[in-house]
């Protein structure tokens, strides 16, 4: 029974992962740049409900929509003052500025709430569900994060497979020139990709802390991290590849961490990355790029 | 004697004219402290200058010569300083001569971090760009978590290895060597300020010689254009490997450097963090600039010592230094600004006013 619970933790985990790896494919698929403080984007998220709910002490409903709102803002006019300004720069500096962005975010919030790790009331109140007897208990906070994971997964294929804006973002990711050529607004398309991105990172951050009741201003950096190894994982660029690569990669790191090592939980998650590379570049869907000269 | 000088080529005299600057600073230092001029914080900050300064020489053959990210430098750093200080901590009733012992350690960091070079420049080439980050940055992290929970003893029966805490059953003459997550206490205070020096001087030989060289201008043609350096015959294989393998040997001796002047050496503090630390000293220095390397980790290592109100704030500095910095060399209007606003205009404007002033007079 433990393994089964095990098992259904690291879906859970996964289905985290998954919701954050979808902002950092998008992005990646159509700004060809990997957004490094996406990840920090989470703990803002997380730091915006932790303000809203235990210091004014208002409700959470109000909390997830004031953290959706302001993420999602905060993607944006990350992308408008520090990418866009670089959008023809070698990709190295692109890069250098996107870890510098996600220093300064860890940073502000250590200056804001202090080096302590505060404790995180669970915004999700759903009762556990009890199978097998009782011998097997699913939290609420499980079943609200894996069924919105799969409806998150099926409204944005959905979106960017039937909308008009959705078939402007692959065009973009596939030939930026052509889709100028074709009226498509390549500045526009790439700021929605931002928003849409950091709007996931908000609602991954209320699953997130609300399942690992304690936040502090790193906090989202380990989990961005891996849900980047996630998406690589899947196939960059690939949507339904992030939702593959997030779980599976959650319920590896559960399964390593509980008949492993505690310690080497990351160290295992991280050689899955540098073995997926070395064997498979290009993911579980993802396609492959001839490079021209 | 002028004449000798002006024979050495551009480059042979530069190098002198650094090393004249480093060894002048050095006895300034050393004349400094003998007067007693020097605080202790400042006696203290004087070696960290110095691995500071390999680490963002070396760094910068990846970063700026070899034009790939890599956040795992601070991994190859752990790797030197971890088996050096294994080695000097075993060894100190064996090899009495402080010397002899510690160009041993030396030995052994800059070999370990050399092999975890090769090893990790073999995967480097399968990738690039932005894979390439993260995966130098998972490399960090996994060398960081493997030392974090080994613990190794010794006692006259030998070593003892255990990846548990409080299961090595040592005998009664036996020690910890390395402790898990406390790391190596007690290692032997075999470095100074004199030794950081000459090995700062022997990095800077090192890469600029490299840089200098045939093998550092494929470097470079590999760096501008891949395909093109390709096409003209250049194994992109051997060189990328050479780079990495460098950048990684001498983050090692920084590394053995750092460990053996330090009384307590945790894996934890070779994190994300320090590689980021590094990073900024490159960038700020300019990347591909070698002596600016060293200025920017000087810099950089002092000024948070000395506006102590900034300390709070040193981590947020190092973020904004590294987007300005970015925005500054690459953003389409920066550039434009610069070329309408650059010193050498300015200058040439002002010497044809002073021309057209003459001329009136």
């Amino acid at each position: 029974m433990s393994f089964i619970s095990y098992f259904i933790d690291g879906i859970r985990l996964g289905s985290v992962y998954s919701i954050i790896a979808l902002g950092y494919t998008m992005v990646y698929g159509i700004a060809k740049m990997l957004n490094f403080a996406h990840g920090d984007v989470i703990m803002v998220g997380g730091f915006v409900i932790f303000t809203v709910m235990s210091t004014w002490g208002l409700s959470p409903v109000f909390a997830v929509l004031l953290a959706i709102i302001l993420c999602t803002v905060l993607g944006v006019s990350i992308e408008r003052i520090a990418y866009r300004p670089l959008r023809k720069a070698p990709s190295l500096a692109v890069l250098i500025t996107a870890i510098g962005v996600s220093y300064l975010l860890q940073n502000l919030a250590l200056i804001i709430f202090g080096a302590n790790t505060k404790s995180f009331t669970s915004v999700i109140s759903v009762p556990s569900l009890k199978l097998a007897g009782g011998k097997l208990s699913i939290s609420g906070e499980t079943l609200v994060t894996i069924i919105s994971c799969i409806v998150l997964m099926i409204a944005l294929t959905l979106f960017v497979k039937r909308s008009k804006t959705g078939r402007a973002m692959i065009a973009v990711s596939e030939d930026k020139d052509a889709a100028v050529l074709m009226g498509v607004n390549v500045n526009k398309t790439i700021a929605i990709t931002f928003a849409i991105g950091s709007a996931l990172a908000a609602i991954a951050s209320v699953l997130q802390f609300s399942s690992i009741p304690s936040i502090s201003s790193t906090s989202g950096a380990m989990p961005g991290i891996k849900a980047f190894v996630a998406a690589v994982f899947g196939g960059i660029g690939s949507i339904p590849g992030a939702m593959i690569g997030g779980i599976l990669l959650g319920i590896i790191e559960i399964l390593g961490r509980r008949y492993i090592s505690m310690e080497l939980s990351d160290a295992i998650v991280f050689l899955i990355l540098i073995i997926v590379l070395l064997v498979k570049p290009t993911g579980i869907l993802g396609k492959k790029h001839h490079e021209k000269v | 004697m002028i004449g000798v000088w002006n024979k050495l080529n551009k480059s042979t005299r530069t190098n002198f004219i650094t090393i004249g600057v480093i060894i002048l600073i050095y006895v300034l230092c050393q004349v400094m402290v003998a007067a007693g001029l020097m605080t202790f914080l400042m006696k203290g900050l004087l070696i960290q200058f110095c691995y500071y300064a390999i680490l963002a020489v070396s760094l910068n053959l990846t970063v700026g010569i070899l034009g790939e990210l890599s956040l795992g430098h601070a991994g190859f750093m752990c790797v030197g300083a971890f088996a050096s200080a294994f080695f000097s901590k075993s060894m100190i009733d064996v090899i009495e001569n402080n010397f002899i012992r510690f160009s041993l350690a030396i030995i052994i960091g800059a070999l370990s971090a050399a092999v975890f070079g090769v090893i990790i420049g073999v995967v480097v080439l399968r990738v690039r760009g932005d894979y390439l980050a993260i995966v130098t940055l998972a490399f960090g992290e996994i060398i960081k978590n493997v030392i974090n929970v080994m613990h190794i003893g010794l006692d006259s029966r030998g070593f003892h290895f255990s990846m548990e805490v409080g299961k090595l059953e040592l005998l009664e003459d036996g020690e910890m060597i390395i402790d898990g997550a406390q790391g190596i206490i007690g290692t032997p205070r075999d470095s100074n300020f004199t030794i950081g020096v000459i090995f700062l001087i022997i990095t800077y030989l090192i890469v600029t010689n490299l840089v200098n060289s045939r093998s550092g201008r494929a470097i470079m043609a590999i760096r501008d254009n891949r395909i093109a350096a390709e096409s003209v015959g250049i194994d992109i294989t051997k060189y990328k490997i050479l780079a990495f393998t460098i950048s990684a040997t001498l983050a090692g001796v920084a590394g053995v450097i750092y460990s053996h002047n330090i009384t307590t050496l945790e894996a934890g503090r070779f994190g994300y963090n320090m590689s980021i630390m590094i990073l900024v000293f490159v960038v700020l220095g300019g990347m591909g600039n070698i002596r600016g390397s060293m200025i920017a980790a000087v810099i950089l290592t002092l000024l948070p010592e000395y506006l102590r109100f900034l300390k709070n704030y040193r981590m947020l500095i190092y973020a904004i230094v590294l987007i300005v910095m970015m925005i500054f060399n690459w953003s389409p209007a920066c550039i434009n600004w610069r070329k309408r606003h650059s010193l050498k205009d300015f200058m040439n404007q002002l010497m044809k006013r002073f021309i057209k002033s003459k001329k009136e007079a």
